[in-house]
């Protein structure tokens, strides 16, 4: 799950990491008023679940708090489009009201989990300010790694080598290091995935600030993090991936107009495979997961069907802990509330499914068996498309 | 005769009174695997299916009736701490189905385990199953399997039991089938399984199944590549039309490389000598092909 900034930068002041003054505000007027608090020149920030805001203009430069109003009134309700939203971009509800600050130093500051260490690593760099992707291919060299080692944690002595690895002044390498360690312990208490500050900056005055902040948090950690409902944004998720997220269901949206419904994440994207390879192309991703029952695969078919670019459907299911007569009911339901008259095509295999064929074939006559993801992928080229 | 699990196999299932455990127990069962006890915390001194005693503790298991394999289906909250309390009591293979657990806990759990003589399967995979010894330490299907001498190891669950099936319905058996789990924090990786691969009597070739994202699909390239398996291997990569990861952050894509997608990793598979499959139906007649080859 995603933070906002703001959401991040609270989190991490609460770890004494210092942040610029700041506000946010829903509505022009709120943008003035916290304009005038904070004081100016400030930056209005679009709150949009991306990168590369400043390429898509959700970060302008302000001078007067009225100007602050006309800036917000012109982003909040707009959607933000940057090279890392979909085509159609994030939608702008709330803005970041900032102070603007003499920057000496722009830093990277990163922590992650890296799967081949099986740890979580700290990177650094002095080429704060560009995207870490950027960085890493024009300048890999300057991308600083120090592995944690999950017992003993995130040391002083690792800090103080990533800053003078850095270049940085020996004066700051103390300083720079408290950070590094209040950013870790905000990473391993919040269960975070990943956490990105970029840039940590330090004043002309010699004071380091959470300049931007990104905050990822791992979703499996939701029964122990009694904060992440209220912190999540559903309306920076894609509608339908939304709704499927909140019903448990991993689904992604894809442009295609066959809607696929299968057991298991490598078997979907198997599926989908099968699908592209043929020439026809998947709507979406969905894994309706192990013990699938009717009501679950009954809003998974749902989410499928309120796709309007879905034009004909697909059912991939090998019964093991998935029943297909469970599968089947659960199809059946849905198909009559949705009331559209899609072209199905059905393969399934293992645990009951004679009954589950002959449920289908009872509510949905016109359903298309098949024993092969290869037949399947054949039927559907032959359906025509209405 | 084959590798993790086998005649020697002698079962604790973890969470056996549970939903899953109590169905996956009783399919394992029915199977015929070698099933000496289940542990609940709490709930110790009652008898599951009726022969199966059931312990507060895993080291009862392992002292009284001698349990030497672990197979957890605690819900994932407390799956890092049943881990940990095999480890602890003298369990040396634990297989991990608990799909969840949170990756902070799964860090932990790695960090503990390394050096020690335990191996962990998982979390969130299917286990390991060996047909000629009818020992299922898992969830799949057991009917699909049938004993023989090709070893498959994958990241999946049902893309597992599709690939078997497959190989079945061409007469093809299978040695052991492993699924090492989908998560990216995992105890055994391909290259720990094709190493055992390589050293089994009775594993002829091997079939290796990944998908898109983080690298292990490249570290079982390179290990194949650098001459650590001598056995033929057909290799299946899911994700080919996948859209990039929304969920992988910036900073995971840096650490891992550009590795994640499913060309890069066709691409070293393919280098690394091994036959690609270019779908799960095919691999069959890919690796009937494959066994005529190399015994030609």
């Amino acid at each position: 799950m995603k933070l906002h900034e703001y959401q991040a930068k609270s989190i991490l002041a609460s770890y004494g990491m210092p942040v610029p003054r700041s506000g946010v505000a829903t509505t022009p007027q709120e943008a003035r008023d916290v304009a005038r608090h904070v004081g100016t020149p400030a930056f209005v920030k679009a709150q949009v679940h991306a990168g590369g805001r400043g390429k898509g203009g959700g970060i302008k430069l302000i001078e007067s708090a009225e100007q602050a109003e006309d800036v917000a009134a012109s982003m909040l309700g707009s959607r933000l489009i940057s090279p890392q939203t979909s085509l159609t971009g994030a939608p702008i509800s709330i803005v970041l009201v900032e102070e603007s600050l003499d920057i000496e130093y722009e830093l990277y500051l990163g922590i992650v989990i890296d799967a081949i260490a099986q740890a979580p690593v700290v990177i650094a760099s002095k080429a704060g300010g560009m995207e870490i992707e950027e960085i890493a291919l024009e300048h890999p060299g300057l991308i600083l790694r120090e592995v944690v080692q999950p017992t003993v944690g995130f040391r002083a002595y690792q800090g103080r080598r990533l800053a003078h690895a850095m270049g940085l002044p020996s004066n700051l390498a103390n300083p720079v290091a408290d950070q590094m360690m209040r950013l870790y312990k905000a990473f391993v208490d919040k269960d975070c995935s990943l956490v990105e500050i970029n840039p940590l900056v330090i004043t002309k005055s010699g004071q380091v600030m959470v300049l931007d902040a990104k905050m990822t948090i791992d979703d499996d950690a939701a029964f122990r993090q009694p904060d992440m409902p209220s912190l999540r944004d559903w309306t920076q998720e894609d509608i339908l991936e939304a709704k499927a997220g909140q019903a448990g269901l991993a689904y992604v949206k894809l442009d295609g107009d066959v809607g696929c419904l299968v057991n298991g994440a490598g078997l979907a994207m198997a599926t989908m495979d099968a699908i592209k390879a043929s020439g026809c192309f998947p709507a979406n991703f969905l894994d309706v997961g192990g013990g699938a029952e009717p009501i679950r695969v009954a809003e998974a078919m749902g989410i499928i069907l309120a796709d309007p670019q879905v034009k004909r459907v697909l059912i991939n299911v090998f019964g093991g802990i998935a029943r297909c007569d469970d599968i089947a009911e659960g199809i059946v339901r849905s198909y009559l509330d949705s009331g559209k008259e899609l072209p199905l095509v059905v393969r399934f295999l293992g645990t009951n499914k004679d009954e589950g064929i002959r449920i289908l074939k009872e509510a949905k006559p016109d359903t298309i068996f098949v024993d092969y993801i290869s037949e399947a992928t054949k039927v559907l080229q032959d359906i025509t498309i209405q | 005769m084959s590798i993790l699990v086998g005649q020697d196999t002698r079962i604790v299932v973890q969470g056996i009174t549970g939903k899953q455990g109590t169905f996956h127990s009783m399919q394992m069962l029915e199977y015929g695997s070698n099933i000496v006890a289940g542990v609940t915390p709490g709930r110790g001194g009652v008898k599951f299916n009726e022969a199966v005693p059931v312990f507060d503790a895993v080291e009862t298991a392992v002292r009284e009736l001698g349990a030497n394999t672990s197979i957890i289906f605690v819900p994932a909250p407390g799956a890092a701490d049943a881990v940990l309390e095999a480890a602890a009591s003298g369990i040396t293979l634990v297989i991990c189905i608990t799909e969840g657990v949170p990756a902070m806990d799964m860090i932990g759990v790695l960090s503990y385990l390394r050096g020690s003589n335990v191996r962990l399967i998982g979390p969130n995979c299917p286990g390991a199953i060996s047909p000629a010894s009818l020992c299922r330490v898992g969830i799949m299907p057991s009917e699909i399997h049938t004993p023989g001498r090709v070893g498959v190891v994958s990241r999946s669950g049902t893309l597992t039991y599709e690939a078997v099936n497959a190989l079945t319905q061409f007469g093809i058996g299978q040695s052991t089938c492993v699924g090492i789990g989908g998560d990216p924090l995992v105890g055994t990786s391909f290259v720990d399984v094709l190493t055992m691969f390589e050293d089994d009597d009775e594993t002829e070739a091997i079939v290796l199944i990944g998908e898109i994202g983080g690298n292990r699909e490249q570290e079982a390239a390179a290990f194949i590549k650098s001459g650590g398996v001598s056995k033929p291997i057909v290799s299946l990569i899911a994700g080919q039309s996948a859209p990039p990861r929304k969920r992988m952050g910036h900073a995971g894509a840096i650490v891992t490389g550009k590795s994640g997608t499913a060309e890069e990793k066709i691409r070293a598979l393919s280098e690394a000598g091994t036959t690609i499959a270019p779908s799960v139906e095919s691999l069959g007649e890919v690796m009937k092909q494959v066994l005529r080859g190399s015994t030609a």
